[in-house]
C-alpha cells in the first residue's frame, strides 16, 4: 500500500492535495508550502508519525517578503514563516514555507512539540513582530526591551545615516537602565521556596568565565543552580540585515566574523548556499585548498577551546601552549591568506590566490610538530584527576535531549551518535578523504572534551592528505557570476569590458531562487539560507549557528549542579558569542 | 643579638620578600608557561615590584558605598597581622627568633586559625554576592584543613616531646621528620596549601567562577595588604615544613645555618608556584571530601601509629 518514502507523497495523502503547493528550490530540498492552520498538524506528523521522522528542529525563521521583486508564481506577499526540519534516518532537509497575511502576523506556537523552538520563536518575535500564540514567554531576545521596531523588517533603517544622530537623554538613560533591572518574576522565576530564599547571582556580561558578553542569572539555593536564565544579544551586530545591503561579494568578510574562532569555515557556508544558486562548479583545487584551510581553522578553534576548558576548570598554564601552537596556525593561515583571525579569503567559485610558493614547507611543518604536542596536552589536561573529576558526569545529555534540543557537533557525537555533515552530506569534495569520525557515549563534559581533542588528530590527517594530494589546476571556476570577474576575457571589446566593469562595481547578480548549505563547523551544523531576487545583493540571508541551540540548552542541563560545574559545562559547550548573536 | 634588632630584621626581612615573591612567582609561572613575565622595569624586570608596590599605594581608597565600612577595612588588617604573629616563634637559625614560646606550635595554629576572620569579615562585609559565596567556602575551607593540618604535625609533637619549635628543630640532628613523619608532612603540606587557599586550593577567590571571590571589592592597598598577606602566608607555611619536617637551619657546615634554612623555605616556595602552574582546581565539595574522608583518617592513623610505636619504645 504505502510504499512510497517520498515526503510530500506521503504528506499530501496524509493532509489532501490541495494542502501543499511544491516550490522547486536550488539546493533540492523538499520545499513546500502549506496553510497556515495546519502546521501543528503537519509539524507533529513530521516528528513523530512518518516512517524516517525529521526529529531535528534545524532552524525557524522568517522573510519579510514586502519589498520582493513581483513574481506572480511566489505564494507570499507578506510575510513567510520558515521551518527546516531534518531527519537522520532520511539524511535529508525538508523545508516548510507559511504565506502569512497583515502587518504583524499572529502563528501558533510549536514550543510544545520541540524544545528548541522556544528560541527561535523569541527571535523571530523580535527580528520580525510576527506574535506565536502559546509560547510560554515571548519577549524580545537579541534586542533590548527597549528597542523600537522589529530589525529585520524591511522598513527598520540598516544603517545608523538613516537612524539620525543618537542621544542620550537623562530620562532615556534611566529608561534603559530601568530595563535592565533583573526581576524574577518576570522570568517565572521564584523568589523562595518553602525552606529557603533563593540568591540570584547575575554571571555576566563582564565575568572572566564567559568568555564574552554573556549574562547568566541563575537562582541559586545555597550553591545549588535551581534555574538559569542566559541573557544573549550583547553581541548583536545584525550579521542577517547587513546582508540586505551588501554585494553577494562584499557580504563575505562579514561572515567571517560570525563564529570568529572558525575563520574559513563561515565563508564557506555561505559561500556554497551561493554557489549553488549560481550554479558554479568549483575547481578540484580550489576545494582541496578550501578543505585545507578550514581544517587548519577547526584546529585552532579547538585548540582555543582545550586552552580556555582547561582554564575555567582552574589550569592555568595550557591556554598559553594551546595559544603558542595556535599561533603557528595562523602563521600559516597568514602566508597564505595575509589575513590571521578573519582570513576573508574564500571568493564566490574558489579562493582569492593561488597558494603561495613553499606553503608545503609550512604546512608540512605543522603536521610533524603538532601530535608531539597533542600527546603531552592528553598527558596534562586530559589524564589528569582532577580535572577528570570536574567533567566526568557533569552537564549529561543523552542523544534523544540533543535532538529535541538542536545540538549538533562534537556535543552530539559525544552521545554516541556519528553524525558528522563531512561525512554524511560531503561538501567541497569531503567523500574523498579518509578520516574517522570520533565519538563518545556518555553526553557528559568530559566526553565532549574527548571528541574534540580525537576531531584535531582526524583533521591532521585530512590537512595531511591535502598537502599530499595538492590537485593542479584553477584556484577559481571560470565562470562569469565568480569574484572578483574573471579578467581574461576582458580587453576583448566594449561588452566584454563593461561586463567586468559592473562586475567589479556592483558585483555579480544571482539568479533568482534559495539555497542552503549546510556545513560541519567547528561547533556544529553551521548553515546559510539564502534567498535572491534576481539582485546584486541578497534579499534575506539567514545564519543558523550551532551555537544558538547550545546555549538554549544550559538551563536544561545545569539545573541541580553548583557554580562551578556550570563553568565546566559552559566550558565544555564550547561556544562563540557572535556564533549565538550574530 | 638584641630582641628589638631580630624583630625589626624580621620584619623588614619580611616585607621586603613578600614583594619580592610576587616578581618571583611571576618570573618562574612564565619561565612554565614559555613566556617572558615581566622583564623590562630594571635588570630582570625586578623593579616591577616597586612599580606594582607604588600604583597600589597611589590608589584611589576607595570603599563601596554598599560595604559595611569598619569591617571592610579592618578584613585586610587581621591577615597581615596573623600570619605576621606567627613569625613570632618561627626559628630561622640558633639565636634569630623572637621569642621561643613553650606553645610554640600551638601559637602558630591559634594564629592561623585567625586569619580565617580576615576572609569571612572581608567577603561578608563587601556585601557582595561574589564576596559572599567566596568568604563562605574560604570560611569551610579553612575550618576543616585547620583539623587536619593540626593532627598531622602532632606526630612531630609527640616524638620531641615539645611545643617548642627550637627543640622540634633540635631533636632533628640525627634525621630529619620528613623520614618517620612522611605521612605528616604530606598532610600538613597539603593543609599548608589550603589554608593559603592557593591553587589548588584557591577555591574562596576562583578566578573563573567568582572573579575574585573574598577579595572582589577590594582595591588600592586595602587589596595589596590581601595580596601580601598571601605571600607572607606561603613563607609562613614554608617555614613551618621547613621547621617541622626538615631539620630548620640543620645542614652541613660549610654553609651558615640562616642559608640552609633560606634554601629550603624558597624550595617550598618554588614548589608552591609550580603547583598552581600545573594544576586545575577541584569543586568545594570534592575538597571537602578529600579533607574528611582521607586526610582526616589518614592524620589520625599517622598520630595513632607514631604514638604507638613511642609507646613501645619507652616500655
Amino acid at each position: 500500500m504505502e510504499t512510497t518514502l517520498d515526503p510530500t507523497e506521503r504528506l499530501k495523502q496524509k493532509f489532501g492535495e490541495s494542502s501543499f503547493v511544491s516550490q522547486p528550490a536550488k539546493d533540492g530540498i523538499t520545499t513546500l508550502w502549506l496553510a497556515l492552520n495546519k502546521v501543528k498538524d503537519v509539524l507533529l506528523y513530521l516528528k513523530t508519525e512518518i516512517e524516517r521522522p525529521y526529529i531535528l528542529l534545524f532552524d525557524l525563521s522568517a522573510i519579510d517578503e514586502r519589498s520582493r521583486k513581483k513574481d506572480l508564481d511566489y505564494p507570499s506577499d507578506n510575510f513567510t514563516l520558515l521551518y527546516h526540519l531534518f531527519s537522520f534516518e532520511r539524511n535529508s532537509f525538508i523545508r516548510l514555507k507559511i504565506a502569512l497575511r497583515g502587518e504583524f502576523p499572529t502563528v501558533p506556537s510549536i514550543t510544545k512539540l520541540w524544545a528548541n523552538a522556544n528560541w527561535y520563536e523569541r527571535e523571530v518575535f523580535d527580528m520580525f513582530g510576527i506574535r506565536f500564540e502559546g509560547h510560554p514567554h515571548l519577549r524580545r531576545i537579541l534586542m533590548p526591551e527597549t528597542w523600537q521596531g522589529n530589525p529585520l523588517r524591511k522598513e527598520h533603517p540598516a544603517r545608523a545615516t538613516e537612524m539620525g544622530p543618537f542621544r542620550l537623554f537623562d530620562e532615556k538613560q534611566d529608561r534603559e537602565q530601568a530595563a535592565l533591572q533583573f526581576r524574577p518574576e518576570d522570568w517565572g522565576l521564584a523568589t523562595h521556596s518553602e525552606d529557603s530564599d533563593f540568591m540570584f547571582l547575575n554571571i555576566g556580561p563582564q565575568h572572566p568565565g564567559t568568555h564574552g558578553v554573556l549574562r547568566i542569572v541563575l537562582q541559586l539555593d545555597g550553591e545549588d543552580i535551581v534555574d538559569a536564565v542566559p541573557d544573549i544579544g550583547f553581541h548583536h551586530r545584525g550579521a542577517e540585515k547587513m546582508a540586505e545591503r551588501q554585494s553577494w561579494h562584499t557580504y563575505i568578510p562579514y561572515t567571517d566574523r560570525v563564529d570568529y574562532l572558525g575563520g574559513v569555515n563561515n565563508n564557506l557556508a555561505y559561500l556554497l548556499a551561493v554557489e549553488k544558486l549560481a550554479g558554479i562548479e568549483i575547481p578540484e583545487r580550489a576545494n582541496v585548498i578550501r578543505v585545507m584551510m578550514c581544517e587548519l581553522f577547526r584546529i585552532a578553534s579547538h585548540l582555543v577551546w582545550y586552552g580556555t576548558f582547561a582554564q575555567d576548570i582552574g589550569q592555568l598554564s595550557p591556554v598559553f601552549y594551546m595559544f603558542t601552537d595556535r599561533e603557528k596556525i595562523f602563521d600559516i593561515v597568514e602566508a597564505i591568506c595575509g589575513g590571521r583571525m578573519h582570513p576573508n579569503w574564500f571568493r564566490i567559485g574558489g579562493v582569492a590566490q593561488d597558494l603561495p610558493k613553499g606553503w608545503d614547507v609550512v604546512v608540512k611543518n605543522f603536521i610533524d610538530y603538532f601530535p608531539k604536542r597533542l600527546r603531552e596536552y592528553d598527558a596534562m589536561v586530559m589524564k589528569n584527576s582532577i580535572f577528570k573529576a570536574r567533567t566526568v558526569g557533569i552537564g549529561i545529555f543523552t542523544k534523544e535531549e540533543a535532538i529535541e534540543w538542536g545540538v549538533t557537533g562534537p556535543g552530539l557525537r559525544a552521545c554516541g551518535f556519528d553524525w558528522d555533515f563531512r561525512k554524511k552530506q560531503p561538501y567541497s569534495g569531503y567523500d574523498k578523504f579518509d578520516f574517522d569520525i570520533p565519538i563518545a557515549h556518555n553526553g557528559d563534559c568530559y566526553d565532549r572534551a574527548v571528541v574534540r581533542v580525537e576531531e584535531m588528530r582526524q583533521s591532521l590527517r585530512i590537512i595531511e592528505q591535502c598537502w599530499k594530494y595538492m590537485p593542479e589546476g584553477e584556484y577559481k571556476a571560470d565562470h562569469p557570476l565568480t569574484t572578483p570577474p574573471v579578467k581574461k576575457h576582458t580587453m576583448q571589446d566594449i561588452e566584454t569590458l563593461i561586463t567586468h566593469f559592473l562586475g567589479v562595481s556592483w558585483g555579480p547578480v544571482i539568479p533568482a531562487g534559495e539555497a542552503m548549505s549546510c556545513v560541519e563547523a567547528t561547533k556544529g551544523a553551521n548553515s546559510y539560507y539564502a534567498v535572491s531576487d534576481g539582485n546584486t545583493s541578497p534579499y534575506r540571508v539567514r545564519v543558523r549557528t550551532p551555537s544558538f541551540p547550545h546555549m538554549q540548552m544550559l538551563p536544561y542541563i545545569s539545573k541541580g549542579y553548583t557554580v562551578a560545574d556550570m563553568l565546566s559545562i559552559l566550558g565544555a559547550m564550547d561556544y562563540v558569542l557572535a556564533d549565538i548573536d550574530r | 643579638m638584641s630582641p628589638l634588632l631580630i624583630v625589626i630584621c624580621v620584619l623588614g626581612g619580611l616585607l621586603l620578600i613578600a614583594p619580592g615573591l610576587i616578581w618571583v612567582e611571576r618570573r618562574l609561572l612564565a619561565v612554565w608557561q614559555d613566556r617572558y613575565g615581566p622583564n623590562r622595569a630594571g635588570p630582570l624586570g625586578l623593579l616591577v615590584v616597586l612599580a606594582d608596590t607604588l600604583k597600589l599605594f597611589f590608589k584611589e581608597d576607595w570603599i563601596p558605598p554598599f560595604a559595611d565600612r569598619k569591617v571592610f577595612v579592618l578584613a585586610p588588617a587581621i591577615v597581615v597581622i596573623t600570619v605576621l604573629m606567627s613569625f613570632v616563634i618561627v626559628p630561622f637559625s640558633p639565636g634569630i627568633i623572637v621569642v621561643d614560646l613553650n606553645i610554640g606550635v600551638l601559637f602558630f595554629l591559634a594564629m592561623s586559625s585567625m586569619g580565617a576572620y580576615s576572609i569571612i569579615l572581608g567577603g561578608w562585609a563587601s556585601n557582595n554576592k561574589y564576596s559572599l559565596l567566596g568568604a563562605m567556602r574560604g570560611a569551610a575551607q579553612m575550618i576543616s584543613y585547620e583539623v587536619f593540618m593540626g593532627l598531622s604535625l602532632m606526630g612531630v609533637v609527640l616524638i620531641t616531646g615539645s611545643f617548642s619549635l627550637h627543640d622540634i628543630v633540635e631533636a632533628q640532628r640525627n634525621m630529619w621528620f620528613i623520614i618517620p613523619q612522611f605521612l605528616g608532612f604530606i598532610i600538613f603540606l597539603i593543609a599548608g596549601i589550603a589554608e593559603t587557599h592557593r591553587l589548588p586550593f584557591d577555591i574562596p577567590e576562583a578566578e573563573s567562577e567568582l572573579i575574585a571571590g573574598f577579595h572582589s571589592e577590594y582595591s588600592g592597598m586595602k587589596f595589596g595588604m590581601f595580596f601580601v598577606g598571601e605571600y607572607i602566608g606561603i613563607m609562613l607555611i614554608s617555614c613551618m615544613v621547613t621547621c617541622l619536617f626538615l631539620g630548620g637551619w640543620l645542614g652541613p657546615a660549610f654553609l651558615p645555618p640562616i642559608v640552609w634554612f633560606a634554601l629550603k623555605m624558597f624550595a617550598f616556595i618554588g614548589l608552591f608556584i609550580l603547583l598552581r602552574a600545573s594544576l586545575p582546581r577541584p569543586r568545594y565539595d570534592q575538597l571537602m571530601e578529600f579533607g574528611w574522608k582521607i586526610l582526616l583518617p589518614l592524620s589520625i592513623l599517622n598520630l595513632v601509629v607514631t604514638a604507638g610505636i613511642i609507646l613501645w619504645n619507652e616500655s
